[in-house]
């Protein structure tokens, strides 16, 4: 996984509550079985005019020309500024893998839904939860100012603004230092080898009809 | 100190390790597969030269992609005409056999909705830790398991480690008291409480439900329950165990026999919040007031009682929720104002992980039985949600109920629900679903979904319009 520590990038909006995972990526797209491949199918239903197919050259297709992400002024965006509950509905980690195919490393929302927050770290796109207030005023500033740029230190906890203020926002220990550090988070529970041996073996004991070989006749 | 939730007891029976960062090791007892969210997470396994830490902990069955066309299906895999999802449903094949891991196929009897299939073989059990790619694996906790959705990613670690890096939710209790009323089930319970709390209204929580009109409902009703807890935002939703678990569980083929059940029964009598527990957050229903629901907009939110009138933005004072309206009223063709029962139904889908289940073919055959399919619905197709519900519903002949009205009887699978396979909405179309999800373009580009029970499908069907599932009782005149 790509580590992340700092991030300064250019801001875009999805100015809309309850952005679900189906709309970041719909499901003919979920038929891949790689990991990759799935920026040009990043909110496909918006961006696009016709229906999408996998495995279509995107580069000909019909644009929306009222979707953000498709304005001049936004290309090259590696931020996402995003409302409420973002990410909600399926746990398809196909949306962080479209959303980091495309470019985004960070998103900055009020609240975003669980499983959707915890596939992000997985991926190297950190999810920034910040107060509304604070969401609402980065908005006016995008769009007051084209070109805005932002910049996110996972280090510090801390969003930098232009105007040199910083925002605090909460992560977790455990997630920040796997991201920070790029960690393959398989390696670090298979240190704990032993303890997970030591639980099955209480387990069996306790609980023996949870293994299929004692199950009972 | 204070009692334990049921999460509290669960969480902590399946506690490996805590770390200093508040982070927790949890043990997975049961990790179910399909093949739309595991490709990847196999080649991880590969590619790092890893293999599966248990093997019998883990079940797998294709649901997503399969066709459900019975002479698509007769084919089998090689059947399958789209060749992507061919592709997919063979890759799970191939890696479950790579790596020993066993799979009911596509046309095996047993094959289903992978949260149809857990509970039914006995492969979810109360008590039990259960993940599964797919954020409806809330729907397990109705046998008082903790049970939830994962990405690829930890489909990997689980599939490596039989553990997962958690933190704790904090709990969450939704009680609804007294008993729902004929013609209102646990699907419109659980939109009736989405609209009450909203679709992130359960996020950090997980919730359980509880009270009368909760232990009152059978086991696929309390399925139907927890598996919409995602869509309140909750990546669980649990219920006690009581006498109605442990009748259902009884037999089921891979559920503990002679003198492990009655270990394991015994051990299930705690799997209940103490009465003394201490919840972060309560929420009160009153069952009698929840009407038939069925949803307006584009998110399980934007739902209201068949009796009422679509809402109308401009009523609305706050700012979002307007837009919000206004943007799912336009993608829905509908007008705030107008009754819900002037909405058509283009198509009517009975099936998905939320409604396949034999009481669910029960309810909308009932309303069916004797009556016709309105010639204005396109089509009505009816999913049994796994090959012993269609076994079972054939053997009770619904089946032919279904078919005598014009409705389609197909073969198992998630179908319509999202839209992977053939099945699905034309754009502009209107659909009386008792499916989950009502996103934009989730059972087809520009389809307009309406969440329903099967009850309300069914009669949907018949009028070709919205209509009150209550106004259908009784034998048709």
């Amino acid at each position: 996984m790509k580590a992340l520590r700092v991030h300064e990038g250019l801001v875009a909006p999805m100015d809309r509550a309850n952005v679900d995972t189906d709309l970041i990526i719909p499901k003919q797209f979920l038929k891949s079985i790689k990991r990759s491949g799935f920026g040009p199918n990043l909110f496909d239903e918006l961006r696009y005019l016709d229906e999408g197919q996998p495995g279509q050259d995107c580069s000909n297709r019909p644009l929306n020309p009222d979707f953000p992400l498709n304005f001049p002024r936004y290309q090259g965006a590696s931020v996402l500024l995003a409302r409420e509950n973002f990410g909600c509905g399926s746990s398809r980690e196909h949306a962080p893998w479209a959303l980091e195919d495309y470019g985004f490393r960070c998103v900055i929302a009020p609240s975003f839904a669980d499983i959707f927050y915890n596939n992000c770290f997985k991926n190297g796109v950190l999810p920034v939860a910040l107060p509304a207030a604070q969401v609402d005023e980065l908005f006016e500033a995008l769009y007051a100012n084209e070109g805005y740029r932002i910049t996110v230190d996972l280090e510090q906890q801390e969003v930098l603004l232009a105007d040199g203020r910083r925002w605090s926002f909460p992560v977790d220990d455990y997630r920040r230092q796997c991201l920070l550090e790029g960690l393959d988070d398989i390696g670090v529970t298979l240190k704990s080898g032993a303890a997970i041996r030591a639980y099955e073996d209480k387990l069996r004991g306790r609980s023996p009809w949870l293994f299929s070989s004692e199950a009972g006749a | 100190m204070p009692g334990k939730t049921l999460y509290d007891k669960l969480w902590e029976a399946h506690l490996v390790e805590e770390r200093e960062d508040g982070s927790a090791l949890i043990y997975i007892d049961r990790h179910l597969i399909h093949e739309v969210t595991s490709p990847q997470a196999f080649e991880g396994l590969r590619l790092a030269g890893r293999t599966p830490w248990r093997l019998d902990a883990n079940l797998a069955v294709p649901d997503h992609n399969v066709p459900t066309g019975s002479a698509e299906r007769a084919g089998g895999v090689a059947g399958i005409i789209d060749s992507t999802s061919r592709l997919q449903v063979q890759t799970l094949d191939d890696n479950c056999e790579q790596f020993g891991i066993e799979e009911i196929p596509i046309n095996d009897r047993r094959q289903g909705i992978v949260h149809v299939v857990g509970p039914e073989m006995g492969a979810t059990l109360p008590g039990m830790t259960v993940v599964c790619g797919d954020s409806h694996t809330s729907t397990h906790g109705a046998l008082g398991a903790l049970a939830h959705g994962i990405g690829t990613s930890e489909v990997e670690h689980v599939l490596a480690t039989q553990c997962l890096v958690q933190q704790k939710m904090k709990n969450l209790r939704m009680r609804v008291d007294g008993r729902l009323a004929l013609g209102v089930t646990a699907k419109d319970l659980a939109l009736a409480i989405i609209g009450e709390i909203g679709t992130a209204g359960g996020t950090g929580f997980a919730i359980e439900f509880a009270g009368e009109a909760v232990e009152a409902l059978s086991m696929e009703g309390r399925m139907t329950l927890c598996n919409m807890s995602i869509e309140a935002g909750a990546r669980m939703g649990m219920i006690a165990v009581d006498d109605v678990t442990i009748d259902y569980v009884r037999g089921r083929p891979m559920a503990p026999k002679g003198d492990q059940w009655e270990l394991a029964v015994a051990a299930w009598g705690d799997l209940h919040s103490d009465a003394d527990a201490v919840f972060d957050h309560e929420v009160c229903i009153d069952a009698a007031s929840v009407a038939p629901q069925v949803t307006w907009g584009t998110s399980p939110e934007m739902v209201a009682a068949v009796t009422d009138l679509i809402p109308d933005p401009a009523a609305m004072s706050n700012t979002g929720q307007r837009e919000a309206a206004v943007r799912a009223l336009s993608y829905m063709g509908l007008s705030g104002g107008a009754p819900i029962t002037s909405i058509p139904a283009d198509r009517v889908f009975i099936g998905s992980c939320t409604n396949s289940r034999i009481e669910d073919l029960r309810e909308a055959a009932a309303i069916v039985r004797g009556r016709k399919k309105a010639d204005s619905v396109k089509q009505a197709m009816v999913v049994p949600g796994s090959g012993e519900v269609k076994a079972q519903a054939e053997a009770e002949g619904l089946d032919r109920i279904f078919l005598d009205a014009g409705l389609e009887w197909r073969e198992p699978g998630c179908s319509m629900c999202l839209a992977m396979n053939a099945d699905k909405l034309g754009k502009g179309e209107h659909c009386a679903s008792t499916s989950n999800r009502n996103f934009e373009g989730r059972q087809g580009f520009g389809g307009r979904t309406h969440l329903v029970s099967p009850g309300m499908a069914a009669a949907a069907a018949i009028a070709g319009h919205f209509v009150d599932v209550r106004d259908f009782q009784g034998e048709p005149s």
